[in-house]
């Protein structure tokens, strides 16, 4: 049988959101606020080389000449970044041999979130670098993968035991001055994952990050960095669910990918920050920048991502596709209810000749939410028989509900063929007849329609991440039916 | 099975039907026919709940309830089946899921177990195979790119797999080439059990030749105007609806 992807958002219609639940741990955090000598806190509480502090202050210094952006269709209070706290880490209690080292609790977080960092999860073929707050705390596989040259380990660890990729990579993809957001990240970057693939070298396993908000007041800035050299494969995973809070937190990451020549990278998301209540009270701002670029002729990203949560959120994962015969894709289900905004996309900047680019965006809209697409598809001049179809579906569930669709189209060669198609449309009384007259609640006739709409994207994600998927999209459009 | 009394419903304020009676037992086989417009498919869609329908009078007693307290889909799963005249396209939901999710929840209603892998797909197998239906259809999206022809056998193939008490065919026929009809009327023949009542909706006699009924009721003007056995179907079909008309 084909892929289960249709249960994915089946359940979506269901529950309250699940992952509402605060970890206690000891944390160990720098006052709130920003200037140079947080900087140089966080440097040097990471042990960082002079060249990275220096890389942290000339972005910072930059973004204090930068203005937040206003562009964005969403609307949310002015963010009071002195009122943040830029960094925190559980303690170190001391060098951990086993599970059994780890701070219990921790544990428990893990398993309510259902991830295993045990080793059954090598069965299932996942290796899990997973970060609570700022720090990695455990980091599985790496021998196993280390035996293949694949090097997979938190950012922290890349700056210590492989500096020169880090500096090599770093910023190559998102300039430390690349917008607002992104040279704040650049700043004040507490941890994330680093992930090498050497030459030919098709890694055998999915990698896969959770990220966890869990501090109060706590500003979340991952870093993440994969390089896929040349012929290389490697499918990454990144899914996150964060407590239940009432004050808005502010999440800035950064993701950046390297594919060289022949290289393959596919990166897939289930994002599920907290969304804010019924009431559109507290939830998460996730302010993202996520870009590849694929750097030589015949690499390939893929972009897959299920965004379900954060009140905010402001993310065009992008691919700039330098070398000839360079793919990039995007396939994106955006989910906003209750009074969510998303403002998401992607960019395909098309520079060598013979690329093609693919984006399919299907937002879902429900209760009193904005959900906006906006692309922008780049064709430069040298740039000879480009390809691009991008598609952008908007469905709305109510009438309190918004859906906008704003493509931006710039093409400067005219070899290239570019298509955009979007439609609008509603789950019809129709349709929910049909589904409860076969015995199927409204609920559940709402999940299956979703289900099917939004199929074309979720086939694209790794199997693992479907089942993972399914239990986090279970909750967005709760009380969207009436 | 089924005692529809006296029943009159109105869209929005107009009335459409107008003091209904019908009684349909356990077992048999009912055809309503009638010109365009009469309410025919009025009365399918009350039976099934679809909303906008407003049952000014009368009642309908379903297994010794009163059908008109239950939901639609509590309607459904008390055994109630409508082959829809035209029938929705669900994008993306393959027929294989949604008959799987279509039958747990009938089964959870019925307070059962989700229905075993293996015993849904031998079962699909099995009522595939009886309406000569392709392979490949299972699973592609409900509906979605099907011919007439396809739609409809579609429907008796949902019938088939979810066994209902009372099954409503809404001018299944319409749309069907003669051989399709054959395969359609088959399925139908096949699923009659002395326990289950089926009613078909229909425009024409040629049906009826297929799937015989054991009474036939003339729908006019919301009323049924007459009632007879099978061969009243012929005398229709060769005197028209005209015929109706003129004896009221």
């Amino acid at each position: 049988m084909e892929k289960e992807s249709n249960n994915i958002l089946d359940e979506v219609t269901k529950g309250e959101y699940k992952y509402g639940f605060y970890t206690d741990i000891e944390m160990e955090t720098a006052p709130k606020g920003l200037n140079e000598d947080i900087i140089r806190y966080i440097s040097a509480r990471k042990n960082e080389p002079e060249w990275l502090l220096e890389f942290r202050l000339k972005s910072y210094r930059h973004w204090l000449t930068m203005k937040e952006p206003k562009w964005a269709h969403i609307n949310y209070p002015a963010i009071d970044f002195q009122d943040i706290i830029y960094y925190a880490a559980p303690k170190p209690k001391k060098e951990l041999k086993s599970l059994d080292e780890v701070d219990p609790e921790l544990i428990n977080t893990f398993n309510k979130l259902g991830i295993s960092l045990e080793e059954q999860k090598r069965l299932s073929g996942v290796a899990v670098d997973a970060v609570i707050d700022s720090v990695s705390v455990k980091t599985t596989f790496s021998d196993t993968l280390a035996k293949l040259g694949i090097i997979f380990c938190s950012f922290s660890e890349a700056v210590q035991k492989h500096p020169d990729l880090v500096k090599q990579y770093l910023g190559s993809v998102v300039p430390h001055t690349d917008n607002f957001f992104a040279s704040l990240n650049s700043a004040v970057f507490s941890d994330g994952s680093f992930c090498y693939i050497p030459k030919g070298v098709r890694c055998p396993i999915e990698l896969s990050t959770y990220f966890r908000i869990n501090a109060a007041n706590t500003g979340q800035f991952e870093r993440t960095l994969i390089v896929a050299d040349e012929g290389a494969y490697v499918s990454y995973m990144e899914g996150c669910t964060a407590p239940q809070r009432d004050e808005n937190q502010l999440h800035a990451a950064i993701v950046e990918i390297v594919a060289l020549k022949d290289a393959e990278v596919k990166y897939s998301t289930v994002q599920n920050w907290y969304p804010g209540d019924k009431d559109g009270k507290g939830g998460i701002y996730n302010f993202v920048t996520k870009r590849g670029i694929c750097k030589g002729s015949h690499s390939k990203i893929s972009w897959t991502q299920v965004e379900t949560g954060s009140a905010i959120t402001w993310k065009y994962p992008s691919v700039i596709l330098m070398g000839d015969y360079s793919i990039g894709e995007f396939y994106s289900v955006a989910v906003t209810n209750h009074h969510q905004q998303a403002d998401t996309g992607t960019k395909m900047v098309h520079l060598g000749r013979n690329t093609k680019s693919t984006i399919i965006s299907k937002g879902i809209s429900a209760g009193q939410s904005n959900n906006s697409y906006r692309g922008l598809v780049r064709v430069i001049k040298r740039a000879e028989n480009c390809r691009n179809f991008s598609q952008c579906d908007s469905l709305l569930l109510g009438d309190k509900c918004g859906a906008h669709t704003f493509p931006y189209i710039r093409t400067e060669n005219p070899t290239s063929i570019v298509e955009h198609e979007a439609t609008t449309s509603k789950i019809s009384d129709d349709q929910l007849f049909y589904c409860q007259q076969r015995g199927i609640s409204t609920e559940s006739a709402i999940g299956l329609i979703v289900n099917g709409y939004a199929k074309e994207v979720l086939q694209h994600l790794p199997m693992e991440f479907a089942v993972e998927a399914q239990k986090l999209l279970s909750v967005s459009l709760e009380g969207s039916v009436g | 099975m089924l005692s529809i009394k006296n029943l009159s419903v109105a869209i929005k304020g107009k009335e459409i039907l107008k003091g209904i009676n019908l009684e349909v037992n356990a077992g048999e086989v009912h055809a309503i026919m009638g010109p365009n417009g009469t309410g025919k498919s009025t009365l399918a869609y009350v039976i099934g709940g679809r909303e906008g329908y407003e049952v000014t009078s009368g009642e309908i007693i379903y297994k010794g309830r009163n059908l008109l307290d239950l939901s639609t889909e509590e309607r459904a799963c008390e055994g109630i089946f409508l082959g829809f005249q035209y029938p929705v396209e669900i994008p993306g939901v393959s027929i294989t899921n949604f008959l799987r999710t279509a039958i747990n929840e009938q089964r959870k209603y019925q307070g059962l177990d989700p229905i075993p892998a293996a015993q849904f797909l031998a079962k699909m197998e099995e009522k595939k195979k009886m309406l000569e239906l392709q392979d490949k259809l299972a699973n592609r999206s409900v509906n979605e790119g099907f011919s007439g022809g396809e739609k409809k056998k579609n429907e008796i193939f949902q019938m088939a797999m979810l066994e209902p008490s009372l099954a409503i065919l809404d001018e299944t026929d319409s749309g069907l080439d003669i051989d399709a009809l054959r395969i359609v009327a088959t399925g139908v023949n096949n699923l009659r059990r002395p326990h289950n009542s089926t009613i078909v909706i229909t425009h024409y006699q040629r049906l009826l030749d297929y799937i015989v009924p054991d009474v036939v009721h003339v729908l006019y003007d919301g009323r049924i105007v007459k009632s007879g056995g099978k061969e009243m179907a012929l005398e229709l079909e060769e005197k028209g609806y005209e015929w109706i008309k003129n004896s009221l």
